[in-house]
């Protein structure tokens, strides 16, 4: 049974449906929580820990949270966005992300928020890990130094019968997303394209397509991430 | 006691460099080099990634004339894609690249001649080192000062509409572009508000070649009496003998203007042409296989465009270069110093052109991209204001780049800045007592007209000087300067 909810976030009072998840019913009342492994009809994962905000007094994560009455949430805070800005900044380093050469620049979600934080310079040490690109498929590249593992491709690229076509392999710091061994062929045109376009940084990339869309017209050329849910319209220069 | 001078860095160019000129016991210049003392490695890490990254990435090299390398590596991409040897786009993804070409070559022309060539003329060579600048420019001629500023801004602002952003764009994409020109771009850059308009580039690009007519009857003995040394020149031409600094064949003439490299196609360069390493720089010495090591060598850039070219397709510019061609009695001109001569025709031209281009409809609508059969090489030449520039790449069967090799402007001038600096060396620093100052910018001057790209040329990072030392015949350091 629906039952609306009354809740607050850094002091506004809010509405939203009870179970809905803190992410979600904050988008619903206008106010932008960042994700990165989230992702809208993809069972959450709660694993980049971006969306991190304080209930009731406690750190937890927005996008596997639900909602409940007279839940108090603090979201906007310098201590929180410390948080989310240090989670970018050690994603950066963890990996090899090159923005001026990287084709998903200007649609990178991983970008986007290190602009919404004022990433400026890099804090903590560069690892950069030696990682390949696997380029065997004969639809997609797999930039393996670009990948923040954050399964949104494994949760939402299904084949025909639900399967997931991407997969984990190795372990420990060595983990990679790929493509499945076993149904790599059920990769289509369609899906292709939806993996790529589901990717939040530049870890899937099309084959032979790169660079079509002109800068200028990129999803975060204009205004930074998060815009449009907080219907706040900041133009760039 | 012999000596050995060491100029470092070279200022007033793209790049680190330095020249070390040893001088025997008797003053007498022994031996000069200009050392490229950096090191990038593009060629190598480009290897492995996917092949429609490369435009974008290796224009990194540089960034005062990237969409050169954008260019030359989209234009070697479209013969991998299908798109025709360089000549097989629609009219839409041609005409958009030249549009950026030429805009590139008007700020990066206009870059050299205004910021870093303009001080040396105007104050002289041995001027003080303080008021020898841009900031001295801006001060005693702050009209001419301003010209500089607002023609390399049109430049970039035609850039800007072609490649998306000013510098470092993505507008080609292998067999094509990935935009057309809005209405709005298009009357912005034709009809803009004053002076940001095509007619004021045109008239002030005129009048930057009467400034340097009225500079060369006051000053023969710079322009035409500084150095001279002969050499073949090699630069593309369309195939009717125009000048075209975006596609055609290869030609090179030899110092009496002779053909000794007869329009070949592009695709075969490395027929004609190979690269020899030395072991005191990291610029590589390419030379013409035909002739040799030791006497192959040749020039690029503006004056060898001029040297080789039968004409120019736009009026105002062929006018100037029928006095250019005329001047050096219809024979190459070999005076370094008609650098800035030709490089001013092409300011010119290259405006004019942009004006040709703004009024074409092709450039609002049309298809985009064009493919065919693919391969898995593909060459890509174009001429870069400092000259022709090289690219070649092979991928395999997976997409990704498994080779690139890249010969840039400043790397084919290797041979002539040495043989400049030796012979401005010979010329001022013989005999002397003491070195001074101006002796040494003598020495900068003659690199400075080429306009290097010392970054481009190792593919290297960083701050841009020049250094300048002297050595004894022990090798004991007597002097160096550094600016």
């Amino acid at each position: 049974m629906n039952k609306i909810v009354k809740f607050s976030i850094d002091g506004v009072e809010c509405l939203a449906t009870r179970g809905q998840f803190v992410v979600d019913a904050a988008k619903e009342n206008g106010i932008y929580i960042p994700t990165l492994c989230n992702y809208p009809g993809v069972k959450p994962k709660g694993g980049c820990r971006i969306c991190t905000v304080k209930i009731n007094g406690k750190l937890m994560t927005a996008c596997t949270s639900p909602v409940s009455e007279g839940m108090q949430i603090e979201n906007n805070a310098n201590e929180i966005n410390e948080i989310r800005k240090a989670i970018v900044e050690l994603l950066f380093v963890e990996g090899n992300h090159f923005c001026p050469a990287c084709e998903k620049s200007g649609n990178c979600e991983l970008q986007a928020l290190a602009y919404r934080f004022h990433v400026m310079a890099p804090r903590f040490p560069f690892s950069f890990p030696i990682r390949k690109v696997d380029a065997s498929h004969p639809k997609i590249i797999k930039e393996q130094n670009r990948c923040v593992l954050c399964k949104r491709c494994i949760r939402a690229i299904k084949d025909y019968k639900g399967r997931s076509i991407f997969a984990y392999s190795k372990r420990g710091n060595r983990v990679e997303v790929g493509v499945d061994s076993k149904l790599g062929k059920e990769l289509t045109d369609e899906l292709a394209q939806k993996a790529m376009d589901i990717c939040p940084v530049g870890s899937i990339l099309v084959k032979e397509k790169g660079f079509y869309q002109p800068i200028g017209t990129r999803k975060y050329d204009k205004n930074p991430i998060g815009s449009d849910i907080e219907n706040l319209v900041v133009s760039k220069p | 006691m012999g000596q050995k001078i060491t100029i470092e860095p070279v200022t007033r160019v793209e790049g680190h460099g330095k020249v070390t000129i040893h001088l025997d016991n008797d003053g007498n210049v022994e031996q000069t080099r200009l050392h490229i003392v950096e090191f990038r490695g593009f060629e190598r890490f480009v290897q492995g990634r996917p092949y429609w990254e490369a435009p974008v990435l290796v224009q990194r090299l540089c960034g005062i004339c990237p969409v050169s390398h954008h260019l030359a590596a989209a234009k070697a991409l479209d013969v991998i894609v299908g798109a025709g040897n360089g000549n097989g786009l629609t009219p839409t993804g041609e005409k958009m690249r030249r549009l950026m070409h030429y805009g590139q070559f008007f700020q990066s022309h206009t870059l050299h001649f205004f910021h870093l060539a303009s001080p040396d003329l105007l104050f002289g060579i041995d001027a003080d080192p303080a008021i020898r600048n841009i900031i001295g420019v801006a001060m005693e001629h702050k009209e001419l000062a301003v010209q500089g500023v607002m023609m390399r801004k049109y430049g970039q602002e035609v850039i800007r509409a072609t490649a998306g952003k000013k510098i470092h764009g993505t507008g080609a994409v292998p067999g094509g572009i990935n935009k057309h020109l809005t209405e709005a771009e298009k009357e912005y850059l034709l009809n803009g508000h004053d002076p940001m308009n095509i007619d004021k580039m045109i008239s002030w690009s005129e009048g930057a070649l009467e400034f340097f007519h009225d500079y060369h009857k006051n000053h023969k003995e710079i322009i035409d009496g500084f150095v001279e040394f002969p050499s073949s020149y090699l630069s593309l031409v369309r195939k009717d003998g125009a000048l075209d600094i975006y596609h055609g064949v290869l030609r090179a003439v030899d110092a009496n203007g002779k053909k000794i490299l007869h329009d070949v196609d592009y695709q075969d360069y490395n027929k004609y042409i190979d690269e020899e390493v030395r072991s005191w720089s990291y610029m590589k010495f390419p030379y013409l296989k035909q002739i040799g090591k030791n006497d192959g060598w040749y020039t690029v850039g503006p004056l060898a465009r001029l040297n080789t070219i039968d004409f120019i397709d736009t009026s105002l510019a062929q006018k100037e270069f029928e006095k250019f061609r005329a001047y050096s009695n219809g024979k190459p001109s070999h005076r370094p110093m008609h650098m800035h001569w030709a490089r001013l025709i092409e300011i010119l031209h290259a405006a004019e052109k942009m004006k040709e281009l703004l009024n074409d409809p092709d450039l609002l609508k049309g298809e985009l991209v064009k493919k065919g059969t693919k391969k898995f090489e593909g060459v890509g030449l174009i001429e870069a204001p400092r000259g022709t520039l090289f690219h070649h790449y092979k991928i395999d069967e997976n997409d990704q780049i498994v080779m690139a090799n890249l010969i840039v402007s400043t790397t084919n001038n290797n041979q002539p800045m040495n043989n400049a600096v030796n012979q401005v060396a010979t010329k001022f620093l013989t005999g002397q007592k003491e070195i001074t100052e101006g002796m040494l910018n003598a020495v900068e001057v003659s690199i400075r007209a080429y306009d290097p790209c010392l970054s481009c040329a190792t593919h290297a990072i960083g701050q841009m000087p020049l250094e300048i030392s002297l050595y004894d015949h022990k090798d004991q350091l007597i002097d160096k300067r550094r600016s």
